[in-house]
């Protein structure tokens, strides 16, 4: 499953550079990763209690072993329609501040291995929204994945302009 | 060694904390057996252990201690409220060296010779007669030596006169540190220290036995013990729940006693976390006692029910707020010996605690008999902050007054003293208290004192809940803020109706008007339609403080225990929501807190200023106002008796009613009761149904005739004294209408002789004795219906 990336015109550079690994997933067409220490678990479609007056974007809380998870729709956060057919959906678990949040998304892929040097910064014309959540877009071969910066999802400060 | 260390420094803190409490005792009883020995022992044993430890400024300043202690101990020195402060003084040096120690590990530079001096000025202070030394040593420069020389010296010839065992400790001690003291460059010979502790040791061995019978644990490992406890307990109730769905199953019987085992172990982890509340007041006799002597007032600190147990963490939350009302109390409420001659009462002034368990919350009551709240100061300082106009002042209450000291930004004290006064006060203890879900109330007369109740759940981290549903989702709301469940239908009579006021939806309820809260509105939820169009609805009755009101719930499901959990940190700022659960089917829902939903309703105490929110005037209603039943009886203006007084409205048949020698009785469940007509002119002769009101008090019983019973409504009574007339006391505008109120003691005279002893009959005001009268005999909840049978008659 694992594949390595080989990054065309880095792929000379520096073989010591530290290679990281990721947790790809799909939002709306889009590719986005995790770093994978920071995921704990990936879980199909839960049943999830809403929390009335909450912002859009926090889908609830489901029960994860006796743990109770918050969870996040990555959709809205980014400023996204809901997803149509429901169902189908994924989340991928994070621990944040020693609690815990599943993040919803359409689809969980791959864990994918690819050197640091591969990554390229924001270009400026990303929506003010997704430059806060991204840390850098990762130049596949066939396409682009950005690498969610999973403690601005929680940063309320930046989630009241969203 | 760390540990050692570690042990030493929790231990010392308890036995200063002990040496606190003694030594105000000392000061009160000096004449008390034992309680010098105690403190002696107690000083005693900080000074050996931390010679141990090489300690050598600690030691010194225990040791001077100690010196003092130990003169009073033989009756050279007597025991005055200077030298006490002297010894109180040196504790606290021991505590800032204490401090030091647990945060840097050394003890804090600079040194003790002002205190020490000090010290050494009391114990010398009487024994300079005696002892011809004495001149030479408060002399000499290095006081140390010096002191410690005399105090040896002084020490052996009182020797056959001390108890055997105090003697030994004390004089290997004496002997063998003292010239060690001086030396302040490393840890006294392992010998001496030795002999020390086992000396110290010895003296413990009394109450050895209790000691063994308990260990130290980390407050750490009982917080995950609990927390395991709590999960173990959701897993039960999950498999609890599947095994209910599967009849027949074998799991039935080992689940069973996992269920019992489990309970247990739930109850005694929660034992673990209790501690006595006099934890939390063992500081309060020494502050108290320092208060005192600042302000020149003579206080007792009376305190009651300290083994009351309570939650570790709950009594952590109010251990602040405890002690600044204590503070309060003693600073503000405590008037100077003077004053309270003037005001002809004893100069000592009480302050008196007292702990209780009520109905699973532990009930905290702190009063004093000082000047009490000064109505007319609150007022205009209320006007001062802007808190009221002067027009919403004059239709409030006094009651509704008082709870102004809750508010932000308040204070009556004329002048901020070092203790009080700063006007951060009452509003934070009520904050704090909220916050664990307790509920504070002020009542206060003036001239006579005030008295704090404050009410607080045993335990924060299981808590009993009710669910309910609405808009198609679960939530648990806590039980100690439900008062009741009322059912209410469109079809019903008026009184189980949710009525409207411009929209507003609002419940009568046992004649009083409940606001109401739409949850699935307040909470933005979508309604379900199938639930909204039924006629049936809920409706939780809730208490926030003295706020109470109703929230309208599509359904009512179980109570359950649930282990409270916190809300994630992004959704904390919703204020509705206390935290959230797991259920037995392993579903989370979120626990209401009513404190949020009252707010989002317009909380009056926290909110813009204007208290005449309907719900807490409607709180405040229920002690200043007078429920009054009015009736028509014997010609003339509409009288009315005040509610609390009457048992029970009847209706009897004028046929039933005998005359037996003189009187007129009815034969009244099983008994005997005597009838009494409102107008002793007119008898009882003629056909028909006749309305009449029964006293009950005692197991006695009267029955009062009247034409028809009006109304029953709550007023404020303003009574006229000016009537002349037999069995009126007077007369007062009730609805509009001119009305007489009835004295209830002269028809009860009239039915028995003697009937009416003052103390039950004279006092319509003593508010305890009029609940117990009204509430006993279940007044409140028959009135409307026997209103209804009497109108239709």
């Amino acid at each position: 499953m694992n594949t390595v990336i080989d990054i065309a015109h880095n792929a000379m550079r520096n073989e010591s550079a530290d290679t990281s690994e990721f947790v790809t997933m799909t939002i709306a067409g889009q590719l986005f990763g995790i770093p994978v220490l920071q995921v704990q678990d990936v879980l199909g479609p839960q049943r999830i209690a809403r929390i009335p007056m909450a912002p859009a974007w926090v889908a609830g809380v489901l029960n994860l072993r006796g743990r109770i998870v918050t969870a996040i729709d990555v959709r809205r956060r980014l400023g996204l329609p809901k997803l149509e057919t429901t169902g189908t959906e994924m989340s991928i678990v994070v621990d944040h501040n020693a609690e815990l949040y599943s993040l919803l998304v359409d689809e969980v892929g791959e864990v994918m291995v690819c050197r640091a040097d591969c990554v390229a910064p924001n270009p400026p014309t990303l929506d003010p929204v997704w430059q806060e959540i991204s840390k850098g877009i990762v130049q596949l071969n066939d396409r682009l994945m950005i690498i969610l910066h999973v403690q601005r999802l929680f940063d309320l400060a930046h989630a009241a302009a969203a | 060694m760390d540990d050692l260390m570690t042990e030493f420094l929790t231990e010392t803190a308890e036995n200063l904390a002990a040496l606190d409490i003694e030594l105000v005792k000392l000061e009160q009883e000096p004449e008390t057996p034992g309680l010098l020995a105690n403190i002696f022992r107690l000083v005693h044993t900080i000074k050996g252990t931390c010679g141990f430890f090489g300690l050598p400024r600690l030691e010194a300043l225990a040791h001077a201690g100690e010196n003092v202690l130990g003169r009073f101990r033989d009756g050279e020195l007597v025991v005055t409220p200077p030298a006490i402060s002297v010894i109180l003084a040196a504790i606290d040096g021991i505590k800032v060296i204490l401090a030091s120690l647990e945060t840097t590990g050394a003890e804090p530079p600079g040194d003790d010779e002002a205190l020490i001096a000090r010290l050494n000025a009391v114990a010398e202070g009487s024994g300079a007669a005696a002892e011809p030394a004495m001149a030479e040593s408060i002399d000499t420069a290095p006081v140390k030596p010096a002191k410690t020389a005399r105090r040896s010296r002084s020490s052996k010839p009182n020797k056959p006169l001390e108890p055997p065992q105090p003697v030994m400790e004390h004089e290997s001690t004496h002997d063998d540190i003292a010239p060690l003291v001086g030396q302040t460059d490393g840890p006294p010979p392992r010998l001496d220290t030795g002999a020390t502790t086992n000396a110290s040791a010895a003296a413990e061995q009394h109450d050895s036995a209790a000691v063994m019978q308990s260990i130290r644990v980390n407050v750490d490992l009982l917080e995950t013990l609990m927390t395991t406890v709590s999960e173990l307990v959701l897993s039960r109730n999950q498999l609890l729940q599947l095994s209910r769905r599967q009849k027949d199953s074998e799991f039935v019987a080992p689940l069973q006693r996992l269920n019992h085992v489990v309970s247990e172990l739930q109850e005694n982890v929660m034992k673990t976390r209790m501690q006595p509340i006099g934890n939390a007041w063992a500081k309060f006799p020494r502050i108290v006692r320092d208060l005192a002597h600042e302000t020149h007032k003579k206080i007792e600190l009376v305190m009651k029910g300290a083994d009351t147990e309570l939650d570790r963490q709950v009594l952590e939350l109010i251990k602040d707020p405890l002690t600044h009302m204590v503070r309060n109390s003693a600073d503000h409420g405590i008037e100077t010996p003077d004053e309270r001659l003037a005001a002809g009462k004893s100069t000592t002034g009480v302050i008196a605690l007292d702990a209780y368990h009520e109905g699973g919350q532990i009930v905290i009551e702190i009063s004093d008999d000082g000047r009490g709240l000064s109505i007319h100061k609150i007022k205009s300082k209320a006007l001062k902050v802007g808190l009221v106009t002067e027009a919403e002042l004059a239709g409030l209450t006094e009651a509704q007054v008082q709870q102004f000291i809750f508010r932000a930004g308040f204070s009556t004290a004329e002048s901020v003293t070092a203790v009080s006064g700063r006007g951060v006060g009452m509003d934070v203890v009520r904050t704090n208290i909220e916050k664990i879900g307790g509920t504070i109330e002020v009542s206060t007369q003036s001239g006579f004192g005030t008295r704090f109740t404050i009410k607080i759940p045993l335990t924060l981290a299981i808590v009993s809940a009710l669910i309910v549903e609405v808009g198609g989702q679960s939530f648990a709301v806590p039980q100690t803020s439900v008062i009741e469940l009322v059912r209410t239908s469109e079809a019903g009579s008026n009184r189980q109706r949710i009525e409207r006021l411009n929209g507003a939806p609002v419940l009568r309820l046992r004649d009083r008007l409940l606001p109401l809260v739409v949850l699935s509105e307040v909470l933005k939820l979508d309604p379900v339609d199938a639930i909204t169009t039924s006629s049936d609805r809920f409706v939780v009755v809730t208490q926030v403080g003295s706020q109470v009101f109703g929230m309208i719930v599509d359904q009512v499901f179980d109570t359950e225990e649930i282990v409270v959990k916190p809300m994630a940190s992004i959704t904390r700022h919703l204020t509705m929501f206390s935290g959230n659960t797991i259920l037995g089917d392993g579903s989370v829902i979120m626990i209401l807190d009513p404190g949020g939903v009252a707010g989002a309703i317009g909380n009056p105490a926290a909110g813009t200023g204007h208290a005449k929110s309907e719900a807490e005037s409607h709180a405040a209603d229920a002690r200043e106002k007078s429920a009054l039943l009015v009736f028509r009886a014997g010609g003339g203006a509409p009288k009315a008796v005040p509610l609390r007084w009457i048992a029970r409205l009847e209706e009897f048949e004028r046929n039933d009613i005998e005359y037996v020698s003189g009187r007129y009785v009815i034969q009244y469940r099983g008994k005997l009761m005597p009838v009494v007509p409102f107008d002793s002119a007119s008898s009882v002769e003629k056909d028909g149904r006749q309305p009449a009101l029964v006293f009950a008090d005692g197991g006695r019983v009267m029955a009062l005739l009247v034409d028809a019973v009006v109304d029953i409504l709550e007023t404020e009574l303003d009574v006229h004294q000016s009537s002349s007339m037999a069995g009126i006391t007077g007369s007062a505008i009730i609805a509009g209408r001119a009305t007489e109120m009835i004295d209830a003691r002269y028809f009860c005279e009239q039915a028995f002789e003697g009937w009416a002893e003052p103390a039950n009959w004279s006092e319509p005001s003593d508010e305890d004795g009029a609940h117990d009268f009204t509430y006993s005999t279940g007044q409140r909840h028959h009135a409307p219906e026997e209103r209804e049978i009497a109108r239709a008659a």
